[in-house]
């Protein structure tokens, strides 16, 4: 997934804590963001997030701990002489230059020919496919364009990293998710180290090599989008990640390779003892969940695959691709959530309707 | 429906006579500066330039008139900076006792200009410092200072402070910020703040008149004349003058503020900024 | 949130402190120094500075000070509620009913006021005098025989200018309060069962209390402090408050005595904003309960 030199870090964190007074936004926050990777700051607002990525462009400064950038300390060093840029939620593109000014805005300093400024910011434009933009009116573009355009702005100064925070969040749904792909592209051919910070879990799932999933100031979890969804660590995550449903649960006993399960609902089941986090005892286990389109509907007709349990259809929420519905199962009063495809000639089950559930043993995630 | 309608137009007839109430002294000023007669009374008797051209040898006006675009001029010009200074500070920054700083600052809106005159007074002539043209400026930046605040705060307000933290993140200092984001993006919020203090300044009477020495400003030579009957159709002609001269620094002061909105992409036609 | 509190309250400090610093040295020191004043007393140039409350005692006793304060009281009063009272339609009609050109209503409204106060108001004496437009229109189209006398040289000439001279400062806080009123909060009144009447006293004028406030608090001090007005339309009897203390810096050279009555008029007027305030902030509680 990552570039050739994947492992280097390119920015190193360490402990970094900020407070505002009273107020905690940071506590404690470590980890290691490799060179040519996207990485993503996922969380609630509020979370630290932000506060974090404008340590990292040097508008802040932690309270404790450390920021290295490409091997060297940044405390002291102003946003100015960092080699990072950043792309602001407002995209704060400069109301009274052209758009060609405002992308060779960095480059002023540097004192080129007329010719070779004009063909950087040529370079740049055609790199966020606005090619003969420059000579435009700033508060002439779209809101996708000016996103292009403070885009366009970060990477002419050709940084180590480039910081977006909630590049997305101002645009309707349509663009967010062609933008959501482009940057991801560019992002891959330009090779820069790309920090993104969103509250948009499908967002960081789409674009990202890495999360960190942060909560309250500290970083939850820190993953490949896959391993964020399939074995999230801690309830937490699980529920800020795409659904969960969850079931009380308590180990029975460790058999070889295989752990017993009393679990609410489901009953007595043995799980693979790989799906046990490292560093946990199976008598630590107080729940599990299923993710809703871990578990099926067993419809007429169809083949069992494993473990079938009675059911009962509570609601159905029709999506047109998919169908979630509320089951009810005997032994638990919230119902679960499960999803299931509408593929052709399948039916839309009615509220009342008795059926079986299906699911894998495989694809449960233990809780503490 | 029908009530409705009279309501409105109740009200509209209503701001009508108000408005001729408004404007009434305002249309007599051009009248009376062509009126053949030096009695300041209908019926009008004839049509004249005369007063205005008894103007231009009038050697005491003319001094009366550099005196005021001196002061009005500097005043302008020093309340304009201290009035950014405050803006910026007030929309910028939390700082302690904020409530009580700007709360001097604007002090003299709510304080009687006489009181404001006398207090001076009092301190230059304990200080020993004779009245001069610099004392009459003083008040003034006094006056002006809260109008140029008012005008520059929604100017600073208005600036994203993301630009500027763009600017740094691409690399400029603090200086160079200034110099290509901020002072271009509240230059129309500067002009017009000039354009307003300066007219405060030149139509300022009572502070002028306990504080101005042997030069006189221009306001003040005006209620030196009102006294004598024959130099008044002049004092008309000098007025509409003055009028022609504020009403189009307004309009140009006006079309700044527009400006301002649109290159924001903001609606121009909107009240904001102008009260 | 980018700096550390401290940090922030420092530099704000800064930014604002040369402002400040002129406030403090030309504003706030002369203020202090007239209160001080006020309790020396000056015997034609020789100042003595043994503190007395001389001034404060013929200010508040003699005769004609006392008559000259109550009445600048009086008619400043009286000015601001004909000033707010004449105004509030205005801005109701330019909030509420036009509909495109509200900026050029408020700029028609603002640009009389950029003229030379001094012609302003003595062009009100040439409307209303003897053989003024007022006085000539009426006699030209019959409706009096001969020119009316009461309405110059008294208080209702100084009332009639003032009103001219504040209109602007009465009529734009009002209209911004107005502004300021969610429209649908109106139509949730009248979908509740309010009519028109009803409406406008339960909502708007509740709602438009603090424009009021503010626009009664802007012309009633510096009428106080005015002179020019009562001294070329008040005739005698329009005399106000600050003609005296102008006398007193002036003509009757008795500082001391004019600064213990433009401290006292301070009083007065302080005391009256802030009861006005206070009473204000009741009306709007009271209506909005």
């Amino acid at each position: 997934m990552t570039a050739a030199n994947a492992d280097k870090p390119i920015i190193t964190l360490d402990n970094v804590t900020r407070s505002f007074g009273a107020v905690q936004a940071l506590r404690g926050v470590s980890a290691e963001i490799r060179e040519g990777e996207f990485f993503s700051l996922l969380g609630p607002s509020g979370c630290g997030k932000t506060t974090l990525l404008r340590m990292i462009a040097g508008f802040d400064e932690p309270t404790t701990g450390t920021i290295t950038l490409d091997g060297k300390p940044m405390a002291g060093i102003a946003a100015n002489h960092r080699p990072t840029n950043m792309v602001f939620q407002s995209y704060a593109i400069f109301p009274h230059l052209s758009v060609g000014d405002n992308v060779g805005y960095g480059l002023k300093k540097k004192r080129l020919p007329k010719a070779e400024y004009d063909r950087e910011v040529e370079e740049a434009l055609e790199m966020v496919s606005l090619g003969g933009y420059g000579p435009r009116a700033a508060h002439t573009l779209s809101g996708g364009q000016r996103q292009r355009v403070a885009l366009a702005r970060a990477l002419i100064m050709r940084p180590k990293v480039i910081l977006l925070d909630e590049p997305l969040s101002a645009l309707d749904k349509k663009l967010r998710e062609q933008m959501q792909i482009e940057l991801r592209r560019l992002q891959r051919s330009v090779g820069i180290t790309f920090i993104l910070v969103t509250h948009d879990q499908e967002e960081a799932l789409i674009m990202s090599d890495r999360i960190a999933v942060m909560f309250d100031g500290q970083i939850a979890q820190l993953d490949s989008p896959e391993a964020l969804y399939r074995k999230p660590n801690t309830q937490r995550v699980a529920s800020f990640i795409g659904v969960m449903n969850f079931l009380e649960a308590k180990a029975s006993g460790e058999k070889g390779d295989k752990i017993s399960l009393d679990i609410q609902a489901l009953g007595k089941l043995d799980i693979p003892a790989s799906a046990l986090p490292a560093g946990m005892k199976s008598s630590e286990i107080t729940r599990v969940g299923v993710r809703p389109e871990m578990m099926s509907i067993v419809l007429e007709g169809a083949k069992s695959t494993g473990h079938e349990i009675d059911a009962e259809i509570a609601e159905s929420e029709y999506y047109g691709d998919m169908t979630y519905y509320l089951v009810s199962l005997p032994g638990k009063d919230e119902p679960v959530t499960i999803s299931m495809r509408n593929t052709a000639g399948r039916a839309v089950l009615e509220p009342g309707s008795k059926t079986r559930v299906s699911f894998s043993p495989e694809s449960i995630v233990v809780f503490r | 429906m029908a009530k409705r309608f009279k309501k409105l137009s109740w009200l509209q007839a209503y701001a009508s006579v108000y408005m001729v109430f408004l404007y009434a002294p305002v249309v007599l000023l051009p009248i009376f500066a062509f009126n053949d007669s030096t009695v300041i009374a209908f019926p009008l008797s004839g049509f004249t330039t005369d007063w205005f051209a008894s103007l231009r040898d009038n050697s005491a006006l003319k001094s009366a008139v550099s005196n005021s675009l001196i002061v009005a001029i500097t005043a302008a010009m020093i309340s304009t900076i201290l009035g950014a200074f405050a803006a910026r500070a007030g929309v910028r920054y939390r700082f302690p006792a904020k409530r009580g700083i700007m709360g001097l600052i604007l002090l003299p809106l709510v304080l009687p200009e006489i009181i404001i005159a006398v207090a001076l007074l009092v301190m230059l002539m304990r200080l020993g410092l004779s009245l001069s043209l610099w004392t009459v400026i003083v008040g003034h930046v006094l006056v002006c200072v809260p109008f140029s605040m008012a005008v520059l705060n929604s100017a600073f307000s208005g600036l994203d402070q993301s630009l500027e933290e763009a600017s740094f993140d691409l690399g400029e200092t603090a200086w160079g910020t200034f110099r290509r984001v901020t002072f271009p993006l509240i230059l129309p919020g500067v002009i017009s703040s000039l354009l307003i203090t300066f007219t405060i300044s030149l139509d300022e009477f009572i502070i002028a008149f306990f504080l101005t020495g042997t030069d006189v400003t221009l306001p003040v030579y005006i209620w030196s004349q009102l006294r004598f009957p024959a130099k008044l159709p002049g004092v008309m002609a000098l007025g509409t003058l003055l009028l022609l001269l504020t009403i189009s620094l307004l309009v140009i002061a006006e079309f700044f503020r527009r400006r301002t909105a649109q290159r924001r992409g903001l609606d121009a036609s909107t009240t904001e900024g102008l009260i | 949130m980018s700096i550390d509190a401290q940090n922030e309250g420092r530099k704000g400090l800064l930014l604002v402190s040369p402002t400040f610093a002129y406030a403090i040295l030309l504003l706030a020191a002369p203020l202090i120094l007239v209160i001080l004043f006020s309790f020396w007393t000056q015997d034609y140039l020789d100042l003595d500075t043994t503190p007395t409350l001389a001034n404060y005692k013929e200010a508040w006793t003699a005769p004609l000070y006392r008559e000259l304060m109550l009445r600048s009281l009086r008619i400043s009063v009286l000015v601001t509620t004909v000033t707010v009272l004449s105004a509030f339609p205005v801005a109701y009609y330019v909030s509420f009913r036009v509909k495109e050109r509200k900026a050029l209503w408020l700029f028609l409204i603002t640009a009389p006021f950029w003229t030379s106060y001094l012609l302003r108001v003595f062009l009100w004496k040439v409307i209303l005098g003897y053989n003024g437009v007022f006085n000539s229109a009426l006699l030209w189209a019959g409706i009096i025989d001969e020119p009316l006398q009461f309405i110059l040289y008294n208080v209702n000439a100084v009332v009639i200018t003032l009103a001219h001279a504040w209109a602007p400062f009465a009529i734009l806080p009002i209209f911004v309060a107005l502004e300021k009123i969610d429209r649908s909060l109106l139509e949730a009144a009248e979908d509740l069962g309010d009519g028109p009447v009803r409406r406008f006293f339960r909502i708007t004028l509740p709602l438009a209390i603090p424009g009021v406030m503010a626009a009664t608090l802007i012309v009633l001090i510096p009428t106080v402090g005015d002179f020019i007005t009562p001294r070329l339309v008040g005739g005698t009897e329009g005399l106000m408050i600050s003609n005296m203390i102008q006398v007193q810096f002036g003509k009757a050279n008795n500082a001391p005595l004019g600064a213990a009555l433009a401290v006292s008029s301070m009083f007065i007027v302080g005391g009256l904003s802030l009861l006005i305030f206070l009473a204000s902030r009741r009306v709007g509680r009271v209506a909005e309960d």
